[in-house]
């Protein structure tokens, strides 16, 4: 008996990002068990602004999770086959989606909802002469029979319906919200006790603009084609997860780092303070990037001198991106631990912590109990602060040649590929078009809910 | 003052060290000269050779710390650590890859750095501080809000795409000015107009909200009520007592960058072509240069902690209450 299936893969960087976001879900249900910082999130919630930005980053994480969802699917069998055998390639959920975009190459660059390649190429003519013309795409616009005459009409088309679908999903969208948040009146006015308006605006928005997306891209490369002719939609749809996880599996390591010797280095002050700051101070006082440039070198000959330890190509290019990770976390603790550090040092002068201490709670007690909550506005704020300027590192990073594998999908490696081609003459634009575009919504997005997070964490409250 | 300096100094020295350390333990500790050899020489088709060789031509073919065949204090000395690693405190940094002295190099790609980075850092902070001020005067009006909100977007665009926009632009669609490279005297305006314009417009969304929040905080203090209560109009306010006494923070984030503008911008000066010690750095970590990069890297620190130093005294300029103690 063969089982066609697949089998499920768990990339390193899937599972620090799940073990994440279960964290996530910890973190969350904790807060909303303790009053205050259920008060703060509330606030956030209250902020048109806030609730917009979160549900744009909620739409870039769906992304995010299916594109981490990998397995193997299993190869047709052969006969007198016993057991499955699977691919060697590793997809995901996404790649599955998207399947069409992925499997549907042309031979080189095209332009955005083109039916016709970019450049000229011989083709040969029914009658056997050959002539130096536009050939038709393989894949962009085959469904037309006339090409020139159906194109635009065919668009529209598609537009209408991917909007009309839009529509359907947001009023759908809208019912379910005014029921949940009781009347749909409260909800059109904008009277909900959180701005659930604005999300639902928002999402609204999303749906539109996804639903024309998809249908569109059923018969066409909506961003057009790349270099060697892979859909470029479907490119920049891959590059958010590897946004996603340099932005927020750098925490994993920057939040202990800094967390812990914060703590120690201001709870206990003396010796302890002394060689805490002294690392720090080394540390800060390498230029970033250099020594993350010189960690990720060393990195390469390590990952070259050891092809052994990874099977695919998959496994590799993502061992790289986790460690890419994680030395942005190792050379990034130094700011948060410096603002934790001064904190610690203000509230073991508190009474309510000197009286813990005369009443003898055990000092990792009072650490847990009393400093480390108290703590806990301060490292939200740095936590969603951080996450924009991780995402235009990466770009940065990627170009210098210093980034993520060159063969991973990501917002810098598209870039870096697009940057040549603005010299051709006509001019490929539209891979930098949509990395910018995306790169800006998500980034912008995050901005903003770091600014809102921030005035709503903020015991000084500006 | 003085005992000031020296102590700092002192203090300085330690830091340098574990700069120095930390370094070679990158460089040296987690792979060893040999597995690098292998990468260099490409991994696949490699002789012990050619690795001894590669080795032996930059120096990597002596013990990491002790030599204990070499004679009397050679036992210390003749090894990679003290090649490598402690010459550089006497700013020796040995040859690149491709054979040439590496400090002879930085000397001569300074000068294209500073030029670019000289203007844009004056003109930036001109530029955000006078932006900033602005949106402060007209504080809660709708110019505020979106002069706020432009910042916001303005940060959130990726520097690459200032910089391939304003090349494409400028250079390409309009043509004013060349499209990168670089050359002295009185041709160089028209090669650093365009990278330093780019290099402020990139910076200006984070630092105008940065000095925003620092004139806000300071507005609402009471010596500023005092001032208006006394009729002092809102400029002068702005101008002689928000401004000055912001001066702390804002030195506090300007002048540790100064000495860093030595080491230029990599990513300006790499799209554009120039000469300096950011495309230095940038051709390094591409062809895989590590003695360059080590050596940038302890420049890099070096330079920081003087902006420490330089921070510390500036205070003092700025601020009679602060005394070297």
């Amino acid at each position: 008996m063969i089982e066609h299936g697949f089998q499920p893969v768990v990339l390193w960087t899937d599972a620090c990002f799940f073990a994440l976001f279960v964290a996530g879900i910890i973190g969350g249900v904790h807060a909303y068990r303790s009053p205050h910082l259920r008060r703060s999130w509330r606030r956030v919630g209250e902020r048109p602004v806030g609730m917009a930005a979160l549900v744009i980053l909620v739409a870039f994480l769906v992304i995010g999770v299916l594109d981490s969802l990998h397995f193997r699917a299993a190869l047709p069998p052969a006969v007198g086959q016993t057991e499955a055998i699977y691919a060697t390639e590793v997809n995901s959920v996404l790649d599955m989606l998207m399947q069409r975009q992925r499997s549907n190459v042309e031979r080189t660059y095209s332009a955005p909802l083109a039916t016709h390649a970019y450049v000229k190429e011989t083709v040969e003519l029914p009658g056997g002469e050959q002539r130096r013309d536009f050939p038709r795409l393989k894949h962009g616009g085959a469904h037309l029979d006339d090409p020139v005459d159906d194109h635009a009409s065919d668009i529209v088309a598609r537009l209408v319906r991917g909007a009309a679908a839009g529509v359907v999903v947001s009023v759908a969208m809208g019912l379910l919200l005014g029921v949940l948040t009781g009347g749909l009146k409260q909800l059109i006015r904008g009277q909900t006790p959180l701005a659930w308006r604005a999300a639902w605006v928002t999402a609204s928005i999303i749906a539109l603009c996804a639903g024309m997306l998809v249908s569109l891209a059923q018969g066409y490369h909506i961003f057009g084609t790349d270099k060697v002719g892979q859909d470029v939609f479907y490119l920049t749809l891959k590059s958010v997860r590897t946004a996603l996880m340099i932005g927020t599996l750098t925490t994993l390591v920057t939040l202990p780092l800094a967390i812990a010797l914060g703590i120690l280095a201001g709870y206990f002050g003396g010796w302890v303070d002394d060689a805490i700051q002294y690392l720090y101070t080394v540390l800060n006082s390498i230029p970033g990037v250099l020594l993350i440039a010189a960690a990720v070198l060393m990195m390469q000959v390590f990952i070259e001198n050891h092809p052994e330890w990874f099977a695919t190509a998959a496994e590799r290019s993502d061992a790289r991106l986790l460690a890419l990770c994680i030395i942005l976390g190792v050379t990034s603790w130094t700011g948060l631990c410096r603002l934790l550090r001064g904190e610690t040092l203000k509230l073991r002068e508190l009474e309510y912590v000197q009286a813990a201490r005369a009443f003898g709670v055990p000092t990792v007690r009072i650490l847990l109990r009393h400093v480390l909550p108290n703590l806990m506005h301060i490292v939200i704020i740095a936590l969603v602060m951080d996450f924009s300027g991780l995402v235009l590192a990466e770009a940065v990073l990627s170009y210098v040649g210093i980034g993520v594998d060159p063969t991973m999908a990501s917002f810098g490696t598209l870039i870096n590929a697009a940057r040549m081609e603005l010299a051709r003459d006509p001019m490929v634009w539209w891979s930098l078009v949509s990395a910018f575009v995306f790169m800006f919504v998500l980034v912008l997005a995050a901005n903003l809910l770091a600014d809102v997070v921030r005035d709503a964490f903020d015991p000084r409250g500006v | 003052m003085w005992a000031y300096l020296v102590r700092r100094l002192l203090y300085a020295l330690p830091i340098l060290i574990g700069v120095n350390l930390i370094t070679f333990a990158l460089f040296f500790v987690v792979n060893t000269p040999d597995d690098v050899a292998r990468m260099q020489l490409g991994v696949k088709r490699v002789t012990p050779d050619a690795i001894e060789r590669w080795k032996a031509e930059r120096g990597y073919d002596k013990p990491l710390f002790f030599n204990a065949q070499a004679e009397g204090g050679e036992k210390l000395t003749d090894t990679i650590f003290f090649d490598k690693s402690v010459r550089m405190f006497a700013l020796d940094f040995g040859a690149a890859d491709d054979g040439r002295n590496i400090s002879r190099e930085i000397r001569q790609r300074m000068g294209p750095s500073l030029a670019i980075a000289v203007p844009t850092f004056v003109l930036g902070l001109f530029v955000t501080v006078s932006f900033a001020l602005m949106l402060v005067f007209f504080r809660a009006t709708a110019l505020d809000f979106w002069g706020v909100v432009a910042c916001v977007a303005m940060m959130s665009i990726s520097s690459l795409f200032y910089i391939i926009g304003g090349q494409w632009l400028i250079s390409k669609v309009w043509h004013l000015v060349p499209i990168s490279g670089y050359d002295g005297g009185l041709d160089a305006p028209r090669f650093l107009a365009l990278p330093v314009i780019l290099g402020v417009l990139a910076g200006v969304g984070s630092s105008t909200r940065w000095y925003r929040t620092i004139f806000l905080e300071e507005i609402s203090r009471d010596y500023v009520r005092t001032a208006r209560a006394k009729g002092v109009s809102e400029l002068v306010v702005l101008f002689r007592h928000v401004l000055k006494n912001a001066m702390i923070p804002i030195l506090t984030g300007v002048v540790v960058v100064i000495p860093l503008l030595f080491m230029g911008s990599l990513i300006i000066e790499s799209f554009f072509g120039i000469p300096g010690l950011g495309s230095y750095t940038i051709d390094a970590i591409q062809s895989q240069d590590f003695s360059v990069v080590r050596a940038m890297v302890f420049i890099g620190s070096v330079l920081y902690i003087i902006g420490l130093m330089l921070t510390d005294l500036s205070y003092t300029l700025v601020d009679p209450r602060v005394r070297f103690e």
